[in-house]
């Protein structure tokens, strides 16, 4: 059986994203996928899905969704102040909903992005194998509008999970900082502006997207001005502009760049990138490719079913 | 650290085919690591034409190998992006499965797809071929004749989904980017930026000097194949008047 809901509100950029469309970065298509992988990953599997079920995902001012059936739903990632016909919900927890009740969300209380996960999954129709809308391209379509009609499975032999709080402080600790590896250009950069970017504060810019997320602060001197060839740029890369900007390259990045690279964020903090709300400040630590690799390796054993769930 | 972790010039005598000589060492690429989950392949040489065969030789190569845990593949300029899952491999392990492939890969791609691009140079949608005129020193008939005389090659693909960076404008007609990028770029619209020429797959900003205008849809996310362009493509523009344009747009 099928439920459908209906977007009464889209909130401010709502889109379906499950774990990305990687494959076609030749073609100039990032993988997108979303923002925060780890909080879509366990709003899944505390829905009772695989891990990588496609999800909604809001961003900083959520929608209001009105459901003709019964769902069951998980919240993940930041607080939204979410509420059932009015009656606040939990994140984390197991919402079932009956026909004709409105899921309502606010704007973020703290971080950026929510999840709205369906047991059974939400039903979109995968483009080159991905259900991730992938915003500059169109593929796997765009940001849902007032109106549309969206079908998630009914709450038939779904068996949600209930996680173990402290697994979940575990894995998403609170923390202003993103841990950093060096880049392709890391080494043309003067001693200086390594400093300032590890010892200082940047604030993050309104006009960041799921693009890119631009960091204001003291300007770093750009080395290679206009003599740099431009080169395949990974996710999480950190370009500096030759106005001296860090700019974070996220989810739907450009596959290439000409700006030069002073870092890169670990893999085991990209989450963290999703959860940056503009005004707020972060700072950068260094790490070695070894550690960042033992911090990966870390938080994916915290993500089995006996250190979620046990 | 980690970070130039393995010049493949030290290790290709090791694991390549007997006979390895300085000219034959000189084509390998160096690796380096630029992120955890990332390897980059670049390709030194003075003739532009001839390293960015060696970019998609090894691009094919590695596709062809079809590499478990293999995420994306960016070529670009004189460079390869291997992103990789980083669960599956550590970057020695990695790089050792690559540089097998990369020792298979000929050092001649495979022949060129031919692909022939209808271009309208009308004024409406080419407001700065006067500016390359003027700096090329040429009439506009004499401009859009000598490009439209080349064979170009596609490099990569990049800066927005389907964007074919080209190479092989003739020098004459190199021009610098405009010093104002413009907020609004038509699809289709063919531009010149320094040495490189490109096309825009979709209404964008931009900074680079706009010549011509295609019909053709570069890239589309319901078509198969999306991309009308792969690396290694060989392109020639073809001239045609405003009315060929419109029509060609119907399809």
């Amino acid at each position: 059986m099928v439920t459908t809901f209906e977007v009464l509100t889209p909130g401010m950029q709502t889109t379906v994203q499950d774990l990305g469309r990687p494959g076609y970065g030749h073609l100039g298509v990032s993988a997108s996928g979303a923002a925060d992988p780890l909080a879509l990953r366990l709003g899944n599997l505390l829905a009772g899905n695989r891990e990588g079920a496609a999800a909604l995902e809001m961003t900083l001012l959520g929608g209001r969704f009105r459901f003709d059936g019964p769902a069951l739903c998980v919240l993940a990632g930041a607080d939204f102040a979410a509420a059932l016909d009015g009656v606040p919900v939990d994140l984390w927890t197991p919402i079932y909903i009956r026909a004709g009740q409105t899921l309502g969300f606010g704007g973020a209380r703290a971080g950026a992005r929510c999840y709205l996960c369906f047991g059974g999954g939400l039903q979109g129709q995968a483009s080159l194998g991905s259900c991730s809308t992938h915003v500059p391209s169109g593929l796997g379509g765009r940001p849902l509008l007032k109106g549309d009609v969206l079908s998630v499975s009914d709450t038939e032999s779904l068996e949600p999970r209930v996680i173990r709080r402290a697994a979940l402080e575990r894995l998403r600790p609170a923390s202003d900082v993103l841990r950093v590896t060096r880049s392709a250009q890391t080494a043309d950069f003067a001693q200086e502006s390594l400093d300032n970017l590890y010892s200082l504060s940047w604030c993050v810019q309104s006009d960041s997207s799921r693009m890119g997320v631009r960091l204001a602060g003291v300007p770093l001197a750009a080395p290679l001005r206009g003599s740099m060839t431009t080169e395949g740029a990974p996710l999480g890369a950190i370009q500096v502009t030759p106005s001296g900007e860090p700019v974070i390259l996220f989810v739907d990045h450009q596959t290439t760049g000409g700006y030069p690279k002073i870092g890169c964020v670990i893999s085991a903090d990209h989450w963290r990138i999703g959860q940056l709300r503009p005004r707020q400040t972060v700072r950068f630590a260094r790490v070695s490719f070894d550690e960042a690799r033992r911090l990966l390796l870390e938080q994916e054993a915290l993500l089995t079913p006996e250190a979620l769930f046990g | 650290m980690l970070l130039q972790i393995v010049k493949w010039q030290a290790a290709a005598p090791r694991s390549g085919p007997d006979g390895y000589n300085r000219h034959l060492v000189d084509r390998l690429p160096t690796w380096t690591l630029v992120s955890d989950s990332a390897l980059l392949a670049r390709f030194d040489g003075p003739a532009p034409m001839e390293v960015q065969a060696r970019v998609t030789a090894l691009f094919e190569a590695i596709r062809e190998a079809g590499i478990e845990g293999i995420r994306n593949l960016h070529p670009a300029f004189r460079s390869l992006l291997v992103v990789y899952n980083p669960m599956r491999w550590t970057p020695q392990a990695l790089l050792q499965r690559l540089e097998e492939a990369g020792a298979r890969s000929s050092p001649a791609p495979k022949r060129a797809k031919p692909v022939a691009l209808p271009v309208c140079f009308s004024s409406g949608f080419a407001p700065d071929l006067p500016a390359v005129c003027a700096t090329a020193g040429l009439q506009a008939d004499e401009a859009i004749g000598l490009f439209t005389s080349r064979v170009y090659r596609v490099a990569f693909l990049g800066f927005a989904p389907g964007f074919p960076y080209l190479l092989g404008l003739p020098p004459t007609l190199a021009t610098p980017r405009r010093a104002r990028p413009r907020t609004h770029i038509p699809a289709g619209s063919v531009g010149i930026a320094g040495e490189q020429t490109g096309i825009y797959p979709a209404d964008t900003p931009g900074g680079w000097q706009i010549i011509g205008r295609t019909p053709l849809r570069l890239f589309d996310a319901e078509r198969e194949p999306m991309s009308l362009l792969l690396p290694g493509d060989e392109v020639r523009f073809v001239l045609i008047d405003k009315r060929s344009y419109e029509e060609l747009s119907q399809w």
